[in-house]
């Protein structure tokens, strides 16, 4: 195989790669943001009283986990609309996405109650805490220090999910990569390119969360 | 709203969407059992390799493990083209799946085979196993089942990113559903009827992972 | 008397520090040996290096005449193979501290799993052999449960009889009641001791003083790396020479 190797033509679009993963890291900023509020709510309703609520809160992790993402942002942008609900191609995905990964962080935070062990609880209503205080001041922090590592791996998973968002041509790192695939044909390196922006993000965003994580240990400690 | 419509079009569409749910199937047993011996291979050299098979084999996991799949999907489709390898969408998309998910089960693998205690393989030597047996007897099984529910929710994963090769225009079920959309306008209720089937199949793979993982961990019951 | 362990000037180290400096050591055809000193002194070490799960670097470990782990080849010292060191491990059976039954198979596949794949007996030979010191062990009846059936001393009876039914050479025992309740313990040292009484060549590393005064025909106190002193139980434990052996016996209750 002689194939020559010629990066010159992907390095010169160094602009819209470097905003194409700008717009992917927004996309997977917003949708963790949204995710984990919609996923705290469902996660404290999968231990409501009301077995109905309960039941709901686990129909909706169990629903979400189980489609494709890729379903989601088709049925979301294009079948909405013939509801009177149109949002422009950005809004849509994000909302897609949001919904998706507020099932998983649902289980991320699950678990992080699941983990806050009930002699602090008794520890709280031992000195005279109420139910809210030892809720705001025990059980929420204790449960987002156990979540952290699986909240990380969750948002390195988004963040590699907005390449999706190409097939509704939002233009992020994979819309443009195709788009310079097309126009030059410098196939390999355009993918070998892309693909290595990818895990260096990924990567460093690996860090930076590892970083976060070890601040709010020692901080507890 | 068009509900008497879309029964209709589903019931004129029944057999495209029978054959998109069987290459769905297809692709996805296809791309799970092949990365699943690959990732075997890979988790194992991960694990238990010499340096020169260690390496590789971790920069594998880490490669693809950092690599969106739809990234994966279509580099592995332009690519393969573009070096002359004529594999076509079908077979390009089931390798990029198959790579996705032997770095999944080589990562699996080896953080289950991590787990296990050292005394298991020192009482395997301890009656005279070779490598070969111990790994065979005893810590494979025993990986085997630290590592199945983890296998399931990959299972289910590969399943789900089955979806993305109707991008590189293999008629799997999304295709499909995309298809019969473009004919007849109906595209809430058919990206519905698609999210349903996909819903159908993964809930399906679960509930029989859980099954399994329930009778491994029942008593042994064998005798002579 | 023939001599079924022999240990000549063994040597080991973890990397800058020695763990076993010139150790001297031989147990015949019959003997139960217990080696006993404070954790750091090197017993377990010792005892490992008898069936290779430890290496060492200087000296020879003979089981039955046979030099084990190393060869000679062209005047250098060499690792058997792995295949030869399986096999000369074979003729040793070591029960653990911490049972290392495996969690996934019978009590009884746990017995016929050596028995099958190291001796190459049928599966129906395996089981009758298996059933014979499974029923030895009082653990008969239990065969078919997992180890997490079983309380620790029941595991550690199966362990035993997992050991013994390869029809070792010797058996090691390291610590094997240490991981276990009380109550339990009384249990795992009757079945060590009826398997003593019969005859079974025994090498066991112990904290139990009294176990070891009862049981044993030798003693060995070991200290830094080192064999300190070994004798009779009688002698060694009510006319301790070294003031290490003193000291170690005073804080140990008999």
């Amino acid at each position: 195989m002689s194939y020559h190797f010629n990066f010159a033509p992907i390095l010169a679009q160094w602009p819209l790669l470097l905003s194409g993963i700008g717009l992917g890291l927004l996309l997977a900023l917003v949708s963790i943001a949204i995710g984990s509020l919609l996923g705290l709510v469902v996660a404290f309703a999968t231990r409501a009283p009301s077995r109905w609520l309960a039941g709901l809160a686990f129909a909706w992790i169990s629903t979400l986990r189980n489609l494709p993402i890729l379903v989601i942002v088709l049925f979301l942008f294009f079948g909405m609309p013939q509801l009177g609900l149109s949002l422009d191609k950005i809004n849509s995905f994000i909302l897609a996405l949001s919904l998706y990964t507020s099932a998983y962080m649902a289980e991320v935070f699950r678990a992080g109650l699941l983990s806050v062990p009930p002699g602090l609880i008794e520890a709280g209503q031992a000195i005279g805490l109420t139910r809210s205080r030892i809720q705001r001041d025990i059980v929420l922090p204790i449960m987002f220090r156990n979540a952290l590592p699986a909240f990380g791996n969750n948002f390195v998973s988004l963040f590699k999910d907005t390449s999706l968002a190409a097939t509704i041509a939002v233009p992020e790192l994979t819309y443009y990569a195709r788009k310079i695939n097309s126009e030059t044909f410098r196939v390999i390196e355009v993918w070998l390119v892309a693909s290595l922006l990818y895990i260096v993000c990924c990567y460093a965003i690996t860090l930076i969360l590892r970083a976060l994580e070890k601040r709010l240990v020692l901080e507890a400690n | 709203m068009q509900w008497d419509y879309f029964f209709d079009q589903v019931l004129s569409h029944r057999d495209a969407l029978l054959q998109g749910t069987a290459v769905t199937i297809g692709v996805s047993l296809s791309a799970i059992v092949a990365g699943t011996l690959l990732g075997i291979a890979i988790g194992v050299a991960v694990t238990y390799g010499i340096k020169p098979l260690r390496w590789p084999a971790r920069a594998y996991i880490d490669i693809i493990r950092g690599t969106p799949v739809l990234v994966l999907v279509l580099a592995t489709f332009y690519i393969s083209s573009a070096v002359g390898l004529d594999l076509g969408a079908f077979q390009a998309g089931v390798l990029a799946l198959t790579l996705f998910c032997a770095s999944h089960v080589g990562e699996i693998l080896r953080g289950a085979l991590q787990a296990l205690p050292r005394g298991q393989i020192e009482a395997g030597r301890a009656i005279g196993l070779t490598f070969g047996g111990i790994f065979r007897h005893i810590l494979f099984p025993q990986a085997l089942r630290y590592a199945l529910p983890t296998w399931i929710t990959a299972a289910v994963e590969m399943v789900k990113a089955s979806t993305l090769l109707s991008v590189i225009g293999v008629a799997e079920l999304l295709l499909t559903t995309q298809q019969i959309i473009s004919n007849n306008f109906l595209n809430m209720q058919f990206y519905l009827l698609a999210g349903l089937i996909y819903f159908l199949i993964d809930f399906a793979i679960e509930q029989v992972g859980r099954y399994v993982g329930r009778r491994l961990d029942r008593p042994a019951r064998r005798t002579t | 008397m023939t001599p079924i362990v022999e240990v000549r000037a063994l040597h080991k180290r973890f990397g800058e520090l020695e763990v076993l400096k010139g150790i001297d050591l031989v147990v015949n055809e019959g003997e139960v040996v217990s080696i006993i000193g404070s954790s750091g002194s090197g017993k377990t070490t010792l005892l490992r290096c008898l069936n290779l799960l430890e290496e060492f670097h200087q000296g020879e470990v003979r089981i039955g005449g046979e030099s084990i782990g190393y060869r000679q080849r062209n005047g250098q010292r060499v690792r058997a193979s792995e295949r030869e060191i399986a096999g000369q491990r074979a003729m040793t059976g070591m029960v653990f501290q911490a049972f290392n039954l495996f969690p996934h198979m019978s009590a009884l596949d746990n017995v016929t799993l050596g028995l099958t794949r190291v001796r190459g007996m049928s599966r129906r030979q395996a089981v009758e052999l298996a059933d014979h010191w499974l029923e030895r062990v009082g653990m008969r009846e239990r065969r078919d449960h997992r180890p997490a059936q079983l309380s620790g001393g029941q595991q550690q009876r199966v362990a035993i009889a997992r050991a013994i039914a390869m029809n070792p050479r010797v058996m090691l025992f390291d610590e094997a009641t240490s991981a276990l309740d009380p109550e339990r313990v009384g249990e795992v040292l009757e079945t060590i001791r009826s398997l003593a009484q019969e005859g079974m060549t025994m090498v066991l590393v112990t904290h139990e003083m009294r176990f070891a005064r009862d049981v044993s025909d030798k003693v060995v106190f070991m200290d830094g790396g080192r064999i300190a002193e070994q004798g009779p139980p009688a002698t060694l434990f009510s006319t301790p020479e070294s003031a290490r052996l003193q000291a170690f016996l005073k804080t140990s209750s008999l």
